[in-house]
């Protein structure tokens, strides 16, 4: 290789299969944080090392190093667990955590506020409850997400199948996750046996997998390494058409770096989808570029060689060749509140979980109700894409009892909220996140009360706009498929992006750049007007301003990073 | 004063000069002033000649020396056996300053005069350094002295139990043995210089009497080398804060402070090992609440030290009026006439019960004093004593600044807040840019080793940590190349951890080598610094027997006794020997100077 190989990159190549020191680390008594390099490792088992960002300039003067802890997440293929594993993460959340649970756009919980001593144990617990953390993070397949289907249940539970299927099949593999976390004896290194798959070098980057069941979107399959995209025919999953290279992230001021929508590759039968998945990993692990992390996602892999070279690696990395793609039609990429009846006759409830945070304020005891419904559900528990929770396969008898408690802790069921407020999203960022620039999940309540005076103001019903803030460029709410979304400058800025369709197929571009949120709403006050004054009816206020030619119809990455005012 | 220098080689106007000087000082500057010529011709630089000339000229003489033993821990009593030294030198009287340390108590056999100077330190025991010779007198081998004629000082604080009983054990011990007294044991409380001086004139006076002539007054010269600066305990230094920051995080119990003051112009000079000494100021609040209850008013005059100023002042400045003593109970219990009061003050232990988390308004309240006037009332009080605080930074990294960390105390007993003087004061009413007075208190037995190569082991939880800010900035400094290795406590890692940032930096950087630390309150069973040590016994017996130095400072109640168990317990079971051993093992680290204790 004459390209020398970015610092993470050796890190992970060395690390003697994720080990690192991290044990060393963990029992060092003085700091809370573990070495620098030890905190790239600690990624591909599920914890990211973090720190209290409003404390870090008064720790500072205190002499004291920042308040170290730690992020973990889970590996929940689907976002299914059952009642006993909820009751069993929310003591977690007291006896290891900041006594929340988060909900993720990728359909899975992360904790905060884990400290260095309590490590060993929350992975225990974790793993007490048939789950773990293994390849949460890190550059591996990340966690399954599938569509959450309420109404029609058989399709729901074969998809999910396919999402453990796959995500088992790339689960990295060393026993340094056992050794570290869970204190089994350092087993005799097997080398590369300890890694069938990934090898030493794992992959160049993240990858990430998506399962959608038309018409739904929920998982925005777009925005995935790898979307899958179900053919269903009397209601029977035959296949999937793949798509590939989709991703969001961006770095400000860098052209070469640009949010990307999957491109349709073709369809796979069912029988093969877990193979293929593989296949393509692997086109990734063996192509991708490691040189330069701004440029490793499988994305730029894609237009780097161009489909025709993909399509040839793939029948040769599978076996066979891809066929034409079904036709489909995505409608949506939000969910559905509120009760559905399942084809099996169970009853599935859609709650609204504002901005994934699963915790006891004075705003609400959203914990307590939760816990309080999962002492009594006898079925399962579904996250959506979108940071909110289906109580799902409550049989009718049941349902009373559920809705009492939703009644209790004012729920919201979708009769609380206004749909623009339902269809709003936002990551993390402050305090946690060390990659934020600005607020967005503290942010976000405040943002939408001001869009909803905004609209009324100018005479709309608060109908449902796809709302998303992020913190930073990175994308974690998927902003760019946002008909309006913000994404973080700096405190108090933001990159304002509008012209997103409502169904995760067309991304939006940037409209005005580092602007506060005054001028956020000064610049969307007159299009609402607009919006009011000559929409269509039913028409998305994305659409409606491609339509009227206020953005372009077309993408191209430049559009992302030049603002249109 | 006014001395006839006559027989001096000095002209007319050169005689007229020095006696026009010498009549304006007071004795704190004769003292000084004749330390500092001694010093000067004992540098042998001349022009100094003018004071020791004449004394050379009575050189035919011969007489008995008087030796001055001092006892000493944190520097008092060596300070005072010093000026008694230069005293003597100015009376031309031979006599000798020694370390009780350096003393072998069989000469006593062959001395004529012995004064005595000795603090008491932890709960009535003899200071490190008196700790041999105490022995000595107190055990078989001693012999009778009857030629020798001896005085004792006796340094101490009236508000601990055993006051100034080092001093009287010596006292007893050498009458004891048959020697007789020249002068009657003066035991002074923590104001100590006028009762001192009063003594070292009474014991040069018998000395003089008896037959003590000088040959000559430089051999004590050497050891009253003064100071630089022209600041000292009696004339302290107005510092201006510079910084004064919390070092505790959000939600701790506790609240340390990080303080930076400027020495700017102060001719100070210390070295890390060394406390700075603050005068205290008693809270405005409680003193008006005392006049109050008392009936009187802040402008009532009264005298202290020969000045005439304001009740308020007195109370404000001068006087101690949080902390009780015995003297003042029994004296209390004259002026209420009360028998009550007067078994109370008899009965030792019940009385310490009583004045625990007591304080002079407690007092005042429970027992009136009738007809009591404001200058009865402050003559009562005693002096209210500065507060010692170890230096937290080296010179040679911060110069003309000097950084202390300071633990608020506060507490609350009989149903009131209670607030420690000077530390609150500190946290509470002293922003940045505020001054108070300072003067350091030089500690010649807690030093960094000469030799820089040697290793260290610094033992220092919560406050006790300070000194060792400092010997790392020092060590840093000298590019020392000894191993280092600090043992921290606190109640709890993430708020208490005084100084983290700076340790984490000094390991990052390979100057600190080992970093242990044990948080008390973390986990359900407590942990210590001596757990710390004890779970290391086998490092720390290697790094001893590599000839480390072991250095302890902070809590003396609970923890450096503890400590001082784990260490002869790790030495007894690295070492393989009984504990008889183990014991004298520590005490020879002792006397070598690498075992070294500051603790408060
Ligand atoms: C929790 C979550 C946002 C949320 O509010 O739910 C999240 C949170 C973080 N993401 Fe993300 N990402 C989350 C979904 C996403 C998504 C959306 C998705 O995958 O559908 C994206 C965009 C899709 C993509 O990957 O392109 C996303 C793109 C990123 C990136 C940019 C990756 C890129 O290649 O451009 C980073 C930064 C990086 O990897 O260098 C990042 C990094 C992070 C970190 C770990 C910050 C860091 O690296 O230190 C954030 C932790 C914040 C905190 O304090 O919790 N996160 N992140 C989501 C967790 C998903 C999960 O459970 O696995
Ligand atoms: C050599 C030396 C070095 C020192 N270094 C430091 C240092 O680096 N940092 C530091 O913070 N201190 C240090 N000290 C201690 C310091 O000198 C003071 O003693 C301390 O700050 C308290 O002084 P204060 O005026 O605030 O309290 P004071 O007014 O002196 O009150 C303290 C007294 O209050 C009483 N008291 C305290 N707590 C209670 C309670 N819970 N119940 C009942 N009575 C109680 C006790 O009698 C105690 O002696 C050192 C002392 C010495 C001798
Ligand atoms: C930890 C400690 C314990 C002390 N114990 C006593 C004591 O038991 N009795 C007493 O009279 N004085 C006691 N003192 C007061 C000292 O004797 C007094 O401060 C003296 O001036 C110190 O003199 P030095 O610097 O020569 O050691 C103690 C002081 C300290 C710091
Ligand atoms: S988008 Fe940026 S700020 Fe938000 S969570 Fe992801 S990395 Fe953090």
């Amino acid at each position: 290789m004459t390209e020398k190989l970015p610092e993470a990159e050796l890190i992970k190549q060395q690390s003697n299969y994720l080990r690192g020191t991290i044990l060393e680390g963990l029992a060092d008594r003085a700091t809370g944080a573990l070495s620098e390099d030890d905190t790239k490792l600690t990624k591909f088992h599920g914890t990211y090392q973090q720190d209290d960002r409003d404390l870090r300039d008064e720790r500072r003067r205190q002499k004291l190093e920042p308040i170290y802890q730690f992020m973990v997440r889970l590996r929940l293929p689907g976002g299914v667990l059952t009642s006993e594993q909820w009751l069993g993460l929310d003591r977690i959340a007291d006896e290891c955590a900041n006594s929340t649970l988060r909900l993720t756009t990728r359909q899975t919980f992360q904790f905060h506020g884990v400290f260095k001593e309590k490590m060993q144990e929350f992975m225990q617990k974790v793993a007490a409850l048939g789950l773990d953390t293994r390849g949460a993070c890190g550059d591996v397949n990340r966690n399954v997400i599938s569509n959450v289907n309420p109404h029609r249940s058989h399709l729901h539970n074969e998809i999910h199948e396919l999402s453990l299927a796959i995500s088992d099949r790339l689960r990295w593999r060393s026993a340094a996750y056992a050794e570290i976390w869970l204190g089994d004896e350092c087993v005799q290194k097997l080398g590369e046996e300890e890694e069938p798959f990934y090898g030493h070098k794992y992959l160049p980057r993240k990858f990430k997998i998506a399962l959608a069941v038309p018409p739904e979107n929920d998982c925005d399959v777009f925005a995935n390494d790898i979307g899958l995209i179900a053919i269903v025919e009397d209601s029977q999953i035959l296949g999937f058409n793949v798509v590939v290279g989709g991703g969001m992230g961006l770095t400000y001021g860098d052209p070469a770096t640009y949010p990307r929508l999957a491109t349709m590759a073709g369809y796979v039968p069912k029988e093969q989808i877990v193979d293929a998945c593989q296949a393509i990993c692997a086109i990734q692990r063996d192509f991708g570029v490691r040189t330069n992390r701004a440029h490793a996602r499988f994305k730029y892999t894609i237009d780097d060689h161009g489909m025709d070279w993909f399509r040839e690696k793939f029948a040769e990395y599978h076996g066979h060749e891809f066929e034409r793609p079904r036709s489909f039609s995505l409608t949506s990429n939000g969910d559905r509140f509120g009760w559905v009846e399942g084809d099996d006759g169970n009853q599935h409830l859609t709650l609204l979980i504002p901005t994934g945070r699963v915790a006891d304020t004075d705003r609400g005891q959203t914990r307590t109700a939760l816990r309080k419904i999962a002492e009594i559900h006898k079925g399962s528990f579904r996250i959506t894409c979108n940071q909110n929770l289906i109580i799902a396969n409550v049989p009718p008898e049941q349902k009373a009892a559920i809705d009492a408690i939703v009644e209790e802790y004012k729920l919201d069921a979708g009769n609380r909220s206004t749909p623009v407020r339902q269809h709003s999203m936002a990551c993390v960022a402050f305090p946690t996140c060390g990659l934020a620039m600005a607020e967005s999940e503290r942010f976000l309540p405040e943002f939408v009360d001001q869009i909803e005076r905004t609209m009324e103001d100018e005479g709309l019903e608060p109908d449902a706009i796809n709302i998303r803030v992020t913190g930073c460029p990175n994308g974690c709410a998927r902003p760019y498929l946002g008909e309006i979304a913000l994404t973080g400058k700096a405190i108090g800025r933001y990159n304002l992006y509008l012209g997103a369709d409502f169904s995760g197929q067309r991304m939006n571009r940037l409209y005005r750049e580092n602007i506060d949120v005054d001028t956020i709403l000064a610049e969307l006050r007159p299009l609402f007007r607009a919006y009011h004054e000559t929409r269509k009816s039913g028409e998305y206020f994305g659409d409606f301003l491609v339509r009227t030619g206020i953005v372009e119809q077309e993408r191209t990455p430049a559009m992302m990073h030049q603002p249109l005012k | 004063m006014v001395i006839d220098l006559s027989s001096s080689p000095l002209t007319e106007d050169q005689q007229q000069h020095l006696n026009s000087i010498l009549s304006g000082l007071n004795t704190d500057q004769v003292f000084w002033l004749s330390g500092y010529l001694a010093g000067r011709c004992a540098a042998g630089i001349p022009g100094a000649q003018v004071i020791a000339a004449p004394v050379v000229s009575v050189a035919a003489q011969t007489g008995p020396e008087l030796t001055i033993l001092f006892g000493s821990q944190t520097g008092n009593a060596e300070g005072i056996a010093e000026q008694m030294a230069a005293r003597a030198a100015e009376k031309g009287l031979l006599a000798k300053i020694v370390d009780m340390a350096d003393y072998k108590p069989k000469q006593l056999k062959n001395e004529q005069f012995v004064a005595i100077v000795t603090s008491t330190q932890g709960e009535g025991d003899p200071p490190d350094n008196a700790m041999d010779f105490y022995e000595f007198l107190h055990g078989k081998k001693a012999s009778p002295i009857k030629q020798l004629r001896y005085s004792v000082l006796g340094l101490g604080d009236s508000s601990y139990e055993h006051f100034c009983k080092t001093g009287k054990d010596f006292d007893q011990a050498l009458a004891g043995l048959g020697a007789s007294a020249l002068a009657a044991r003066a035991d002074c409380d923590v104001d100590y210089d006028d009762l001192a001086q009063e003594w070292i004139e009474r014991v040069l006076e018998a000395v003089a009497l008896e037959g003590g002539v000088s040959q000559s007054a430089t051999q004590t010269a050497t050891a009253a080398v003064p100071q630089a600066s022209a600041y000292h305990r009696k004339n302290p230094f107005r510092a201006t804060i510079l910084t004064n920051q919390v070092l505790n995080g959000r939600g701790s119990d506790k609240e340390v402070r990080h303080i930076e003051l400027s020495l700017e112009d102060s001719g100070f000079q210390y070295k890390p090992g060394d406390s700075v000494g603050i005068y205290a100021e008693n809270n405005p609040v409680l003193v008006a609440e005392l006049l109050e209850t008392l009936g009187f008013t802040e402008g009532q005059q009264v005298t202290e030290d020969g000045q005439s100023i304001p009740l308020f002042d007195a109370l404000t400045h001068h006087r101690e009026i949080t902390l009780l003593t015995p003297p003042l109970m029994k004296q209390w219990a004259e002026l209420v006439g009360s028998d009550e009061l007067r078994a109370l003050a008899d009965d030792s232990t019940e009385l310490r019960a009583w004045m625990t988390g007591r304080d002079l308004l407690d007092l005042v309240r429970q027992w009136p004093v009738p007809e009591l006037t404001p200058q009865v009332l402050v003559n009562t009080l005693r002096k209210l004593p500065p507060r010692l605080y170890s230096i937290s930074s080296s010179q040679a990294s911060v110069d003309d600044e000097v950084h202390i960390t300071v633990a608020a105390v506060r507490y609350h007993s009989h149903d009131r807040d209670r607030e420690g003087v000077v530390s609150t004061w500190l946290a509470d009413r002293l922003p940045e840019g505020a001054e108070v007075s300072v003067y350091i208190d030089s500690n010649k037995n807690f030093v960094l080793p000469e030799n820089d190569a040697q290793p260290i082991i610094m033992i220092g939880p919560g406050t006790g940590v300070a000194p060792f800010r400092a010997f790392l900035q020092e060590r840093e400094e000298r590019d020392a190349s000894g191993p280092n290795w600090l043992i921290f406590g606190a109640q709890h890692f993430r708020t208490d951890f005084l100084y983290q940032t700076e340790w984490l930096k000094w390991r990052r950087d390979g100057l600190l080598t080992r970093l242990d630390v044990a948080f008390s309150r973390d986990q359900e069973t407590k942990r210590y610094v001596q757990h710390c040590l004890r779970e290391r016994a086998a490092e720390v017996w290697a790094w001893l027997e590599k000839g480390a130095s072991l250095y302890v400072c902070g809590d003396a109640d609970k923890m450096a006794p503890d400590v001082n168990e784990a260490l002869l317990d790790i030495v007894s079971e690295q070492g393989k020997m009984t504990r008889d051993k183990a014991e004298d093992y520590l005490r020879q680290l002792n006397r070598d100077k690498r075992y070294q204790r500051d603790v408060y």
